[in-house]
């Protein structure tokens, strides 16, 4: 039979390798379901390549895309590494959308440098807030982190509706459910002109470098990892677990948080209900491809952004539907999860002992 | 004011809950049985998309509505047999893998339904369970409203609640899922396999998830809509916190939330707008999330729970 032997270190061309691998893997799994729906399969990928990352244009759409995946793949990341099953991005991340037009649409009136990271920071605070709440019902109450974050998901799209069928409701929307738009002087930059691409790409990649910082060379950083890897030692230690996870929370959610506000200042402009299509559970994808490693998440989201870019365009092409990107997202998700174990363990061939 | 109670006295309303329970008894029932063999499964709300799909495609193609319930528990199986894969043997994240599943049944459910009809802009229909024709019980007054308008589909999971009741609480093999989630090690002293007991459990378990998303199509719709779960999926795996893994307190719990929702869609009618209505539909989930707050500390969680367990290693 087969056994699982932990390494003592991983060699870098192996986890090149494996990467390379479950990515081939997942390709050739989606190759199942394109033949099924009767598609040509090497005309298909070869427009989904086209479509990600063909032209400039294309390149920035994915990276336009790519743009909340690396908030909330962050967000996820840095709650994983400490344990806390943060599954509410999602909703965290509508919070932080929702702060960022109540503020930014009017409420106040300041230059731009002001008014800016004012609503960056409301943002940030909103979706840290929501998973605080968790956090204290997981400390306090010890209500499982993973449901209570998953059913406030739920609750706060029903208070964006609400606010956008009541309060926020935009008169000159003609009776569409939307907010009114952010104010110029809260509106992040385009990249390029001409193209969707924002500052919002910015922001994330400086989240990511300044997060990789924070939890490979700070005290604080060494904390959050060593409360995820044995909390009961952690506090043995005498470390303040209770503190950490708090960091942990305003961080997490403090991320999510960010990538409604790039969405909304960045790209859309208006706050609709459908701002996000489940950018929050694809982040979990995404941190787990980089390995829960911050600098991974950068690289893990462009390819999640370019699955997805790729696969509309090629879907509009040719008429596959394009839940296929969801299929070989969830594809490359589980044969990295596999691939993952070839890393972390060594597999050894034992005789079977007699029983 | 009256009004308001007035809903309790309607047979309406009470047939309501019971319709609104009847998938959530499954889904609860499901996870229970998975997480009391140790393993959690997050993969529910997609099982619960591709149960619906694929019970409701098989009636579609020619099956009778019982082989589509049989379709569907497959399908659901087979999800499980690849949660309990993943987790069991490998030692995967449950978390992770659970959302990986959520979203491979997802769009693999989705995907599919796009690929069998390509260019359909209504759901085409089938023909669902009919309500019950009780000989007596049927022509009782208030009761007999409220079950006559049910479907063999919900005796099924009513049956269901008993069944695992009794294999959970009386047999062997109930012993022996419960304690491989609360002791490995002394079942694998008993020679007994843990791996084959948690994977059969999650299979079990993930094909009841797959029957209360069947349900919706087979029995309280009669066609498959995108994003008719909407949730379902993950209100289970709060109730199966709030039963304390015991499947009598599911059933209370699911008929609890039934009542609730259905309470307040028709609280809603009455305040005419007044309030708006997503403070109600809101309510199950504070309900929910209040409900865990209050019993948490009293959850006595299967003590192998989210472990992995590798043969003769501590």
């Amino acid at each position: 039979m087969i056994r699982f032997v932990p390494r003592e270190r991983t060699p870098l061309w192996l986890t090149v390798a494996v990467s390379i691998g479950s990515g081939l893997a997942a390709l050739l799994l989606t190759a199942v379901p394109l033949a099924l729906s009767g598609a040509p399969i090497l005309d298909a990928f070869l427009l989904m390549a086209k479509g990600a990352a063909g032209d400039g244009f294309a390149l920035a759409e994915t990276l336009t895309r790519a743009t909340p995946l690396i908030f909330t793949g962050l967000a996820a990341a840095v709650a994983f590494r400490a344990k806390l099953w943060n599954i509410g991005a999602e909703g965290q991340l509508y919070a932080g959308a929702l702060a960022t037009v109540a503020l930014g649409a009017g409420l106040i009136e300041a230059p731009s440098y002001v008014l800016l990271p004012l609503v960056l920071l409301a943002a940030a605070l909103a979706g840290a807030a929501l998973l605080l709440v968790a956090v204290f019902f997981k400390s306090r109450f010890g209500a499982d982190e993973v449901v209570v974050t998953l059913l406030m998901n739920f609750i706060v799209l029903l208070i964006v509706q609400m606010m956008l069928e009541g309060p926020m409701k935009d008169e000159m929307a003609l009776g569409w459910p939307q907010s009114a738009p952010v104010l110029d002087e809260a509106t992040l930059p385009k990249l390029i002109t001409g193209l969707r691409l924002h500052w919002g790409l910015i922001i994330a990649i400086a989240a990511a470098l300044l997060l990789h910082v924070l939890m490979s060379r700070t005290v604080w950083g060494f904390r959050i990892r060593a409360v995820g890897e044995n909390a009961r030692a952690a506090r043995y230690a005498g470390l303040p677990v209770g503190r950490s996870m708090v960091l942990v929370g305003l961080l997490s959610g403090g991320l999510a948080g960010l990538a409604g506000a790039s969405e909304v200042a960045g790209l859309k402009g208006y706050l609709t209900s459908d701002l996000s299509p489940g950018f929050g559970y694809a982040g979990i994808v995404v941190a787990t491809l980089a390995n829960l490693s911050p600098l991974g998440v950068i690289p893990s989201a462009i390819f999640i952004a370019g699955v997805f870019v790729g696969a509309d365009s090629m879907s509009r092409t040719i008429g596959v539907s394009n839940y296929l990107a969801d299929l070989v997202v969830s594809f490359s998700l589980l044969s990295v999860l596999i691939g993952g174990l070839l890393t972390r363990f060594r597999l050894v061939m034992v005789r079977r002992e007699a029983a | 004011m009256l009004d308001a109670l007035d809903i309790l006295l309607q047979a309406n309303f009470w047939a309501a809950t019971i319709r609104i329970a009847t998938p959530l008894i499954f889904g609860v029932l499901g996870a229970l049985l998975c997480e009391r063999a140790g393993v959690l499964n997050l993969g529910i709300e997609g099982i619960f998309v591709a149960g619906a799909m694929s019970g409701w495609l098989a009636v579609y193609l020619g099956l009778p509505l019982w082989g589509g319930v049989l379709v569907a528990a497959l399908v659901g199986a087979g999800f499980g047999l690849l949660h309990g894969l993943l987790t069991v043997p490998l030692g995967l994240s449950q978390h992770v893998t659970g959302i990986g599943i959520t979203l491979l049944a997802t769009s693999a459910a989705y995907f599919g339904y796009r690929v069998a009809f390509p260019n359909v802009g209504t759901p085409p229909r089938i023909e669902p369970f009919a309500p019950l024709d009780l000989p007596i019980l049927g022509d009782l007054p208030f009761i007999g409203p409220i079950l006559g308008q049910q479907t063999a589909f919900t005796v099924l999971a009513f049956a269901c609640v008993g069944g695992l009741a009794f294999i959970l609480g009386r047999t062997p093999l109930g012993l022996a899922l419960r304690a491989v989630g609360d002791n490995p090690e002394a079942v694998e002293a008993q020679g007994l396999s843990v791996a084959g007991l948690r994977i059969g459990a999650v299979m079990a378990g993930s094909a009841l998830m797959a029957l209360g998303g069947a349900f919706l199509t087979l029995s309280a719709f009669n066609a498959f809509y995108f994003g008719m779960i909407n949730g379902r999926g993950w209100v289970c795996i709060a109730l199966t916190v709030f039963a304390s893994w015991r499947p009598g307190k599911a059933l209370v719990g699911a008929l609890l939330f039934g009542a609730l929702d259905a309470y307040q869609l028709r609280l809603q009618t009455i305040t005419g707008g007044a309030v708006p209505s997503q403070i109600f539909l809101m309510l199950p989930y504070i309900f929910s999330i209040a409900a865990l707050v209050l019993v948490a500390r009293r959850a006595d969680y299967p003590r192998a729970l989210m472990k992995p367990y590798f043969k003769g290693q501590r």
